[in-house]
């Protein structure tokens, strides 16, 4: 059971997110954009030039930097 | 009288909602953020008045960014009799957790399930009556774009309104604590009310950004559409701005002059060659500034906003902005007053400050309709749009440049996350509510501003009373003379001063000047032009045009977003600094080239 950073994933990989370390503020905003331990993240595509990312949590497509990214601890299905 | 206030995420069409049930026109788009400020309308209820508040979307009532405090500012002051919560039912997953958090605040509330027909579609279903059950408020399933559901809204509220006593404003001062709790109670309500399919993708959307988003086909995507929709702009728009512009011209003919005869030649003057021909000239450009922005209405409500986004965000990163920050650049090439307010969404000030400062570098209605004119009267027709696309890459320069300047000054560490809502097609009714708001917002500055404007430009151009109308010894003369050692070295003489000057205010009166200050309209003023202007000292001017301030409107937008007024000195000085020195610099430059 090994976990990463969500920046690390490729296009098309899965994972659960583990752990969110981010300040107070923007971790509430994670939360309500649907970012909550336990959920299934999938990652979309990664912007081109070290542009953001893009993911899908349930229903809901969201972007969001590299740099946040690193803040988000996922864990590989595998 | 009783409060009902509307609260929800952001892109859950409260604003659509609000227009249906009050009948206004909200600006409503599928970006997350349409809507920063406080809407109020009054609508009758059982009988009683009752009035309906739109509130900006908000992720939850912590409220960190300037938009969210808007609406906690709002609950925590005034008494709110009962709050109908939206939330997008395909997203009820997360959303949720809203409705949760108003139900701690026990104020009185319903809920309304919004795009219920996407929900259908993605094969979501809600069971609305357990959910009723189990949050304690009555819950509808609606969409309120097409309008399904609408009616059982309606009732459900007018049932909670009768029965609801406001919960006084102090008691919700003392705030949520548990997020916890709200998770747990989340997850139960769900499992009980909620299925979702385990693979569910909106097919549509994913292939759509599977094209749109491609690494390398992204952007010039972006580019050939924003070509394409100008270029068809000017295909359907130009007929029609003839069109209108014959009309003008047989009204007068026909029925103005013969009614006016018998006026005094001064006054004769003055509503003919003043105000007729003024506002007439800047009318002529209303079909075009319609399908402008039934095109942008398009554009916003298609979801299209956020990839461009997503595509601009690693070279805005390098400019010290983001994603919004080109966003809110293409809203200002419709304006840039709900540009400059859509900067609320972001957190951080200095990330708003600069984002605000370029904003006004981006060329809005008002300023195309000064080039589409100049354009078509100096240019050929084949070079016409060339010039006016040339602009348009001015516009982005200058904004770009100027971030890039001033990036080490408002630095930021403003964390950058955005939903990509799925693709959706605007309702006839909705482009058509858009296209005649646009025609009223042309009525109320033409009787602001440009009536007034081009009646000041008559005065100064045919007074002193004595002297040969538009020479250099009436009073426009004499400030055209005045700004000469200024506006010279860019090309700039001093029929042309007069309408920069009057630009300054909106730059729809800068057309109605010219057709003023030359005392023509139609062919015989774009003919007259041609004659008195070479194509350097057009482009010099339409340059400076571009660059310097905006408008009034602008600048009064500036100063009350930023509270703030030396940054707002500044934001008027830096463009006009630019402005001149760009003119100059082209003006000079092709003019020492030989043109």
């Amino acid at each position: 059971m090994t976990t990463v950073n969500l920046e690390t994933l490729k296009a098309g990989e899965t994972a659960t997110i583990a752990a969110v370390h981010t300040d107070r503020a923007l971790s509430y905003r994670l939360a309500a954009l649907g970012f909550r331990i336990g959920k299934r993240i999938e990652v979309i595509r990664h912007g081109r030039f070290s542009g953001p990312l893009h993911v899908r949590i349930g229903a809901t497509d969201i972007m969001l930097r590299k740099k946040e990214a690193q803040k988000i601890e996922v864990q590989t299905l595998a | 009288m009783k409060r009902v206030a509307l609260v929800g995420m952001p892109n859950t069409g409260k604003s659509t909602f609000f227009n249906r049930a009050t009948g206004a026109s909200a600006r409503v788009g599928n970006w997350p953020g349409i809507t920063v400020d406080l809407l109020g309308a009054k609508l009758l209820l059982a009988g009683e008045m009752v009035e309906l508040v739109d509130l900006p979307g908000i992720y939850d009532l912590h409220g960190f960014s300037d938009d969210e405090q808007v609406v906690r500012h709002f609950l925590e002051n005034n008494p709110v009799d009962l709050v109908v919560i939206i939330l997008n039912a395909t997203q009820i997953e997360r959303q949720l957790s809203l409705a949760l958090q108003i139900k701690q605040l026990c104020l009185p509330a319903v809920l309304l399930l919004n795009m219920a027909d996407e929900a259908q579609k993605f094969g979501i279903s809600i069971d609305a009556e357990k959910m009723s059950t189990s949050l304690e408020m009555p819950v509808v399933m609606l969409s309120a774009k097409y309008g399904n559901g609408y009616q059982g809204a309606h009732q459900i509220i007018t049932r909670a309104i009768q029965n609801s006593t406001p919960v006084p404003p102090e008691k919700l001062q003392v705030l949520l604590a548990a997020d916890d709790q709200i998770e747990t109670d989340m997850e139960a309500v769900l499992k009980q009310t909620v299925q979702v399919p385990v693979h569910l993708s909106d097919n549509l959307t994913t292939q759509l950004d599977r094209l749109m988003l491609h690494p390398w086909l992204g952007l010039p995507l972006f580019f050939l559409i924003m070509y394409l929709l100008f270029q068809a702009i000017f295909l359907l728009g130009k007929p029609l701005q003839d069109g209108v512009g014959w009309l003008l011209e047989a009204f007068k003919q026909d029925a103005l002059e013969p009614m006016l005869a018998g006026l005094p030649a001064a006054l004769h003057g003055l509503l003919i060659e003043g105000i007729y021909n003024g506002v007439g000239t800047v009318a002529t450009f209303v079909p075009i500034i319609v399908l402008f922005f039934l095109f942008m209405a398009l554009v916003e409500d298609s979801g299209y906003l956020s990839r461009a986004a997503f595509l601009m965000d690693a070279l805005m990163a390098k400019l010290g902005l983001d994603g919004r920050s080109f966003v809110m650049m293409l809203l200002g090439f419709g304006c840039n007053v709900p540009a400059l307010m859509g900067t609320r969404v972001m957190r951080s000030r200095s990330l708003r400050l600069l984002t605000m400062l370029v904003i006004p570098f981006s060329l809005c209605s008002a300023r195309l309709q000064v080039f589409v004119f100049i354009t078509a009267a100096i240019f050929s027709p084949k070079a016409a749009p060339l010039v006016l696309f040339s602009l348009y890459l001015f516009s982005f320069a200058a904004a770009f440049t100027t971030a890039l300047l001033f990036k080490s000054r408002f630095q930021n560490n403003e964390p950058f996350i955005l939903e990509l809502p799925p693709y959706r097609f605007p309702t006839l009714r909705q482009m058509v509510l858009r296209g005649w708001h646009e025609v009223r917002h042309f009525l109320s500055r033409a009787s602001k501003f440009i009536i007034a404007g081009v009646v000041l430009v008559w005065l100064l151009t045919h007074f002193p009373q004595n002297v040969a109308p538009g020479s250099i010894d009436t009073w426009a003369g004499m400030i055209g003379h005045f700004m000469e050692p200024v506006l010279a070295p860019i090309g700039i003489d001093q029929h042309l001063a007069i309408a920069l000057i009057f630009g300054f205010v909106a730059k729809e009166i800068v057309v109605g000047s010219l057709a003023v200050i030359y005392g023509l309209e139609g062919s015989a003023l774009t003919g007259m032009m041609a004659q008195q202007l070479d194509w350097v000292q057009a482009y010099s001017f339409m340059l400076f045009t571009l660059v310097y301030t905006p408008c009034l409107s602008t600048i009064a937008t500036i100063r009350s977003e930023s509270k703030s007024i030396p940054y707002t000195s500044f934001a008027v000085a830096f463009p006009l600094g630019l402005a001149w020195l760009l003119s100059f610099t082209f003006y000079q430059t092709a003019r020492a080239l030989g043109y």
